[in-house]
């Protein structure tokens, strides 16, 4: 296994003194001025240290200078430094150094969810990518726990591959910094990628669950699938686990936007607002939807297409919820979050829904409104 | 904390027992039979069908040397002797005194299909643990078929189902409820039974919120099978109001009492308005587990759910015992027979040994051994509590987590588990799923172990601890002080890999030739 390494040098700097993130120039310079210092570097080198230190020599292949050969200086890693034309000091940097390495190259970045963005985006097909936790936010499930965790999942794909498992849908999600800094989190799912997870090695005493997610969520999609009232609209989406509702039906779901099914045919993809509503008439609307990773929103997060008229034509008996246990379980807060934009809405759509997690298998969960005290609590938390 | 001590276990690196030994060895000669036992066994004592074509492929080797094999193995075990604070398992000293009964002839050689009139002494003994059972938890009748407490969880499902089929609404009550930090032997038994599966999150307390009972609960539901206090180690306070809220639904509840060693004496599940409830015998009444089996569940209810328990039960006619088969409203059989007597029998000796004021004396040690260890584990550094905010006492057992360390260091709850074995300690038990604390284990002290015990334990704890932060390495690639090595947990998911038997190894890995010394 190849490592690629690409650092973003003021990743994190917004967090420590107060701004929501570093996207943006502005926001660089305003934290540097409040006395921020860098920290994607050092920690960048802390992952790496771990690496050499339980395989030396092994294979690097980094950026050049501050975003990324200069922290792997000395650590006795067989290091490549990649040839890229003069820096910019702006994302198009991390795209170039990602789109310079060889295939079949684990691209391992140092940043926060703009750069997993950044590197997501120059990924070659088939590749695959690793965060070094660096950033103020950090949604995507493509982080390791810490720089450490970072280090000893890079030595295991070394020398113990069987205690990592891969995952071809780990979730690159981002906010909207501007929204987070006047205190709304609107977190958007901007694609899926494969991504390294250390592996909890399976003890024999008392035997462990054996749990395929995926199935386990393809089981439940297929019972709502077949359990679908003729005659009402399904608003399906966006995301992974809404999708394999389209998926049970047989039709590939538009997986970033919106699709609607009635009688088991799709009568809309990618689908606007106005799409939605015109769609739904007079008629009987359900509303199937998934849940965003780690903070758990439901509705209003990413999936805005869905007008506040139609949530409340649906009610909160007309939502079908899909996640999987594991993802329930990953939240930050055991609640589901609506923020509906009409508060009055909100509130009605507060108390417990059922959430689908397998076949004949149900989570319950609360939903709560006030979205406000989610994103401040949320906001503190990164 | 002081250091652990020393430790290296045997490492006898010899064959399978399938390999040794040589042409012609044998473990006994018997000499001819005499003259007249000859001639009155006549020439071809076997009848012709009965008769083996083939020799039997087994090893040839002298008893000495079976014997000296067996040991070598039982040094390269930890024996089960050692300090095992083993949460959510209860672990007990099975002792010998109750061996002994469970050995004497009068039950070691009879069996289930004698004449009742015959099995006066061990029905006896079902029918006076049945009555002890029963003043322990309030509930009408025991029934101790089930093979374990996920079969006595079963045995609920399958009398749920029976009750419900009987008054003609098994199709409209569907549901069971359970919440995400009972037993997973609820939802799996449950949902083999058909019914669908309810989970209800933990919340802030700790445990699931009475609303989300309240909203998962409906005419749909059968049955609510939950555990209080849970692996957590957290008593729910609401337990009454959560039975009144499930019944006032009109399902049926059920009480694992996996978790019973925490409130023994202390609370009855009948007061608390249940309709049924299970105990393990193999934890909580010291009967052995003798890894992972033979154990008993025994599955107690009310008189109203009496006519549903699988069949037979063990009744008391005048002076006189007998097997109830005819019961035609049972749900059937979870397991043949009466269940694993013996084991019925060590958990009367065990209960009749500790009386009604141990039982409740040993539930209030293992409570206070559980808090001591609970306050020592916490001034460990990189180890936090599960829900570290509440400040509410654990009871038998707390389930902690490694996350912290894990973050610093790289090094998990399977890691500590392997380095364990190398100072000569059981491996923890990390936590049933779902791992709802990143990098559980799960700790009880029961009320065996002295505190010089728990001391040592924690010491190792704390050893490894430092040895995450000092030398991880070699915390990563534990055990080293062992007969093996680490295992390699990915070969369990492939069966080209493993077998059971000699007869399946030899296919899998066509050796043949291994099959050296049979006959």
């Amino acid at each position: 296994m190849r490592f690629g390494l690409v650092v973003n040098p003021v990743a994190g700097l917004g967090g420590a003194v107060g701004l929501k993130g570093t996207d943006g120039p502005d926001t660089v310079a305003e934290a540097l001025r409040r006395g921020a210092t860098p920290q994607a570097g050092p920690r960048a080198r802390r992952a790496f240290a771990i690496l050499a230190r339980s395989r030396p020599g092994a294979e690097v292949t980094a950026a050049p200078g501050a975003l990324g050969a200069a922290w792997l200086a000395g650590l006795g890693l067989d290091l490549r430094v990649l040839d890229l034309p003069p820096l910019s000091g702006t994302a198009r940097d991390t795209r170039l150094a990602v789109a310079a390495m060889a295939p079949g190259t684990l691209a391992v970045f140092a940043g926060g969810d703009g750069t997993a963005r950044d590197v997501a985006a120059a990924l070659p097909a088939g590749g695959a990518m690793l965060g070094i936790p660096c950033g103020v936010k950090m949604h995507s499930g493509v982080f390791a726990l810490s720089p450490e965790a970072a280090g000893h999942l890079l030595a295991d794909l070394v020398s113990a591959p069987a205690r990592v498992a891969w995952t071809d849908e780990a979730e690159v999600m981002d906010i909207d910094e501007a929204q987070l800094r006047a205190g709304r989190i609107a977190p958007r799912l901007f694609g899926l990628v494969r991504a390294p997870r250390g592996r909890g090695l399976v003890q024999a005493a008392k035997g462990m669950l054996r749990r395929d997610e995926g199935a386990a969520l393809a089981a439940a999609a297929a019972e709502i699938a077949a359990a679908m009232a003729p005659g009402t609209l399904y608003v399906i989406g966006p995301g992974t686990s809404a999708g394999a509702v389209v998926r049970a039906l047989g039709q590939q779901p538009t997986i970033l936007g919106v699709d609607a099914v009635r009688d088991g045919r799709l009568v809309a993809r990618d689908a606007r607002a106005a799409d939605l509503d015109r769609l739904a008439g007079d008629g009987p609307v359900r509303l199937v939807l998934g849940v965003t990773g780690q903070q758990g929103f439901l509705l209003g997060r990413g999936n805005q297409q869905i007008g506040p008229g139609l949530i409340a034509r649906a009610g909160r008996e007309g939502l079908v919820v899909l996640a999987t246990e594991d993802k329930l379980r990953a939240l930050a807060e055991p609640r589901l979050w609506v923020d509906t934009g009409d508060p009055a809405l909100d509130a009605r759509l507060g108390g417990y829904v059922r959430v689908h997690t397998g076949a004949g298998r149900e989570m319950m969960m609360r939903i709560a409104s006030g979205a406000e005290a989610a994103a401040s609590r949320l906001t503190e938390a990164s | 904390m002081t250091e652990p001590k020393e430790f290296h276990a045997a490492r006898w690196n010899e064959p399978v027992v399938m390999e040794m030994g040589r042409p012609g060895a044998r473990g006994q000669l018997f000499p001819a039979p005499e003259p007249e036992v000859a001639a009155a066994a006549g020439p071809d004592p076997i009848p012709a069908a009965m008769r083996r074509r083939d020799r039997p492929v087994l090893p040839e080797i002298t008893e000495f040397e079976a014997q000296r094999h067996y040991l070598h193995l039982s040094q390269m075990t930890l024996g089960m002797m050692g300090v095992s604070l083993f949460g959510t398992c209860t672990m007990k000293y099975n002792s010998k005194t109750a061996e002994f009964a469970a050995n004497r002839p009068e039950l070691a050689e009879v069996h289930p299909y004698q004449h009742p009139d015959t099995l006066q002494g061990v029905l006896s003994i079902i029918h006076e643990f049945d009555l002890i059972l029963r003043a322990l938890s309030g509930m009408d009748r025991f029934v101790f078929q089930a093979g374990g407490g996920a079969d006595a969880a079963y045995t609920m499902a399958a009398v749920a189902r029976a009750y419900w089929a009987d008054r003609g609404m098994l199709h409209q009550r569907t549901e069971m409820v359970t919440s995400v930090q009972a037993h997973p032997c609820n939802p799996a038994t449950a949902a083999a039974a058909g019914f669908r599966v309810v989970n209800l999150p933990l919340e802030e307390n700790g445990y699931p919120s009475l609303e989300a009972l309240k909203a998962a609960v409906s005419e749909r539901t059968a049955l609510v099978m939950i555990n209080n206090p849970d692996d957590m180690g957290i008593y729910n306070p609401e337990i009454r109001e959560w039975v009144r809220v499930a019944r006032a639904a009109g399902a049926l509840a059920f009480y694992d009492h996996a978790n019973f060693n925490g409130v023994m004496g202390r609370l009855s599940a009948r007061e608390l308005g249940f309709d049924a409830c299970m105990f393990m015998l193999h934890k909580t009444f010291g009967a052995p587990k003798a890894g992972g089996g033979p154990a008993v569940g025994a599955y107690g209810c009310t008189e109203a759910l009496a006519p549903y328990l699988p069949a037979p039960l063990v009744v008391e006619d005048g002076r006189r015992f007998r097997l109830d088969h005819d019961r035609p409203k049972s749900c059937g059989k979870v397991r043949e027979f009466w269940g694993n007597v013996p084991q019925v029998v060590k958990a009367w000796a065990w209960a009749r040994a500790m009386g009604a004021e141990g039982i409740r004396l040993a539930s209030d040690i293992s409570v206070v051994a559980n808090n001591y260890m609970d306050k020592k584990l916490g001034e460990i550094p990189g180890l936090q509590r599960s829900h570290d905010n509440i400040a509410v006492r654990r009871m038998e057992m707390t389930r902690w987590s490694l996350g912290p360390l894990k973050e610093e260091t790289g090094i998990g709850t399977v890691d500590f588990a392997n380095r364990m074995a190398d100072y000569g300690i059981d491996p923890w038990w990390m936590s049933h799923e779902p791992w709802i604390v990143p990098e559980p284990f799960t700790p009880e002290a029961g009320e065996l172990w002295s505190k010089e015990d728990i001391d040592s334990w924690i010491d190792v704890v704390a050893r490894i601890a430092r040895e995450a932060r000092e030398c991880p390495e070699v915390v990563r690639t534990a055990p080293h002080n062992q007969p093996v090595a680490q295992v390699r947990g990915e070969v369990f998911d492939d069966p080209a890999r493993w077998a059971m038997t000699w007869r399946a190894h030899l296919r899998k890995r066509g050796g043949g030739a291994s099959a050296r010394g049979a006959a």
